[in-house]
């Protein structure tokens, strides 16, 4: 950010020379974007403000994470949360991954996540492409269609039978297909192609390569930042999915993350002695239930400084050209 | 909509030349051609479209059964035609459905006043702060909740904010008496909105933020010159300069306002119980795919639906009427 100082703006008008002399020497201010710095009241209120928003959302996850790691008398002691640990003790996470529900469910997000990312990537790419090439038959319908369809939506229960009717209910290809293709990431998609130059792609041509090879030869490899993006998001969405587990899966051996979430954390169901691996003293159930919540987490931290790079400039594009 | 046809018609459609404007002009194809031409971009559109046609146009048709006396066993084909009696059901005789309006719309009338205005002013709070690096981690934190699970979301306020939670144990350490919030359904409005606030509000700054670096910093050192102090350039640069943005997402958020959150507010619902809970959303759910009566709770959704279709539309009217450009152009 720069600073500038206010005396050269009052001084550059013709005869400004004459008028600066007769004012006594301006005050130097420091501006940022020619806006004074605020009285220290003032930044020391910012300050607070901004301290207090951040802590509202450091200490959940701190008390999340201490809790599933400390031991039990001081979980028991401290009435079921911790703020900070006395000591790291795994035998949360060690009693709930040797058993049978929390795993099974951790494979079946991890599986929906990267196969549903990487079927949402491959169908939204190929569409937005062929969206992008300027005079395609049908392009414009096509586009059409797409936007019309951010304005009506179908509403539950219709969208239901369809899911019904293609016989998907109870399977894992519901918690993927209704979902895989978004229209608000085809438009984001299909602006970032359209802005490759399109000698490129008639160079190729003239080379002979096939629409393929033009796909995957060269505007895949331009297309990186995008493509990392949105498939983050298409991650991130298959990650949390709570909705489409709720209403297509009644079978809870397939129960996704999201789903044992809501049962044993927040409805606070005891999960059974068999569902966790027998050791020799059970961790209290808080730290149970803190341990899965930092396990259907941990992804999200993971991927969230990636997320952090691209995002803003992701969601612009979208925002400006769609 | 595209211009397959010959000439003479493309004359009358000049918008629609440039797009068919190349370096050099082919003979005017037949469609057929055209499609055998672009077949393998067609071949590459088609998964999408086909789920997009599928799981939005097909399902967008099966409303019809709001019309219908739906049996699940005897599908839409056979299943009996009632015309409005649905909607004349919920209309006249069904309590919980204008209970669950009434709650939809308080909870829309709390967020459009709480929730819409908090990001503005935090992004005119990071704004104005003097140094990159502190905003950029600020941001970097309040960012993180909105790619948080609404069932993550729920489970850390129980933890905050719950019986055996920080504040009610902090409270009892200190002798206090342990406060209620997460299953008292007096308060119930508020604990859905400043969750909706704790996820959202950091995320929703960046269009805002961005909307902020548009305007020209020239003005602010011109309006300095003239002596104006930083409330009255924020009253009349900074706010201006924002006016485009607010209404487009104001626009965008009443074609949305009768959807107040559906898996934030069926995670809770048992706790709190469905008087204060059950929205337009969870209404549809509850009597629809858990109740069974298809054809009534599709009427409802319809309505819905239909309602936040009209909103957006006249929303966009007025908003050119007001001489903005709203979400599209006439």
């Amino acid at each position: 950010m720069t600073t500038t100082t206010t005396p050269p703006t009052a001084g550059t008008e013709a005869g400004g020379r004459s008028t600066a002399a007769t004012h006594k020497r301006r005050r130097t201010v420091r501006t940022v974007n020619g806006v004074e710095p605020p009285n220290i009241g003032i930044r020391i209120l910012k300050g607070v403000v901004l301290t207090i928003a951040c802590a509202m959302v450091i200490i959940p996850f701190l008390g999340i994470l201490s809790t599933s790691i400390s031991s039990p008398e001081h979980v028991t002691k401290s009435g079921g949360f911790v703020l900070f640990p006395d000591t790291v003790n795994l035998a949360a996470y060690k009693s709930i991954l040797s058993g049978g529900v929390v795993t099974r469910a951790l494979g079946v997000s991890a599986f929906v996540t990267i196969v549903g990312t990487l079927a949402s990537l491959a169908v939204t790419s190929l569409l937005g492409y062929a969206l992008s090439r300027r005079g395609v038959f049908g392009g414009r319908a096509m586009l059409m269609l797409i936007l019309l369809s951010l304005l009506f939506s179908p509403g539950l229960i219709p969208s239901y039978l369809v899911v019904k009717q293609l016989g998907l209910l109870d399977s894992l290809a519901a918690l993927i297909v209704p979902t895989m293709v978004s229209a608000f990431n085809v438009i984001v998609i299909r602006s970032f192609f359209s802005n490759i130059p399109a000698e490129l792609m008639e160079s190729a041509k003239v080379d002979g390569a096939s629409e393929l090879q033009i796909f995957t030869r060269i505007v895949l490899p331009l297309s990186k930042a995008v493509l990392a993006v949105i498939g983050l998001f298409y991650a991130v969405n298959y990650w949390n999915a709570f909705f489409n587990a709720l209403i297509y899966l009644n079978d809870s051996a397939k129960w996704p993350l999201q789903l044992v979430l809501r049962t044993y954390v927040i409805n606070n169901t005891q999960l059974d002695q068999g569902d966790l691996g027998s050791l020799e003293s059970m961790p209290p159930q808080p730290s149970i239930q803190m341990a899965i919540l930092v396990i259907s987490l941990i992804p999200i931290l993971i991927v969230y400084p990636f997320l952090q790079k691209h995002f803003a400039k992701g969601v612009l594009t979208g925002a400006v050209k769609g | 909509m595209t211009a397959t046809t010959a000439p003479p018609t493309r004359d009358e459609t000049p918008t629609a030349e440039p797009l068919n404007h190349h370096h050099h002009h082919h003979p005017p194809q037949p469609w057929w051609r055209r499609m055998w031409r672009d077949r393998t971009l067609l071949l590459f559109a088609l998964p999408g479209m086909a789920l997009l046609i599928v799981f939005h146009y097909v399902a967008l048709a099966g409303n019809v059964i709001a019309f219908q006396d739906y049996q699940p066993f005897l599908g839409i084909r056979n299943s009996l035609w009632v015309g409005f009696e649905n909607f004349s059901v919920i209309f006249t005789s069904d309590p919980d459905f204008w209970n669950a309006v009434k709650n939809t719309l308080i909870l829309t009338v709390i967020q459009t006043v709480f929730v819409f205005p908090m990001p503005i002013a935090l992004a005119l709070l990071l704004n104005s702060l003097l140094s990159e690096k502190i905003k950029r981690v600020v941001q970097s934190v309040l960012y993180l909740p909105h790619f948080l699970s609404w069932v993550i979301v729920v489970a850390i306020f129980q933890q905050m904010l719950g019986g055996t939670g920080l504040l009610n144990n902090f409270l009892r350490a200190h002798g206090h008496q342990a406060v209620n919030i997460i299953s008292n359904p007096d308060i119930f409005f508020g604990l859905l909105t400043s969750q909706v606030i704790w996820k959202d509000t950091g995320w929703s700054t960046i269009l805002f933020l961005a909307a902020l670096s548009q305007i020209d910093a020239s003005l602010y050192e011109a309006s300095a010159v003239d002596g104006a102090g930083r409330w009255r350039q924020m009253w009349h640069i900074t706010l201006p300069g924002l006016r485009g943005i607010i209404i487009l997402l104001l626009i965008l958020k009443l074609g949305d306002s009768l959807s107040v959150g559906f898996e934030q507010i069926i995670l809770q619902q048992p706790a709190v119980g469905t008087e204060v809970s059950e929205v337009i959303d969870t209404y549809v759910y509850n009597n629809g795919i858990v109740g069974g009566s298809w054809g009534i709770s599709t009427a409802v959704g319809l309505v819905k639906g239909v309602i936040g279709v009209a909103l957006v539309l006249g929303a966009n009217k007025l908003a050119h009427v007001f001489g903005e450009s709203g979400v599209y152009q006439k």
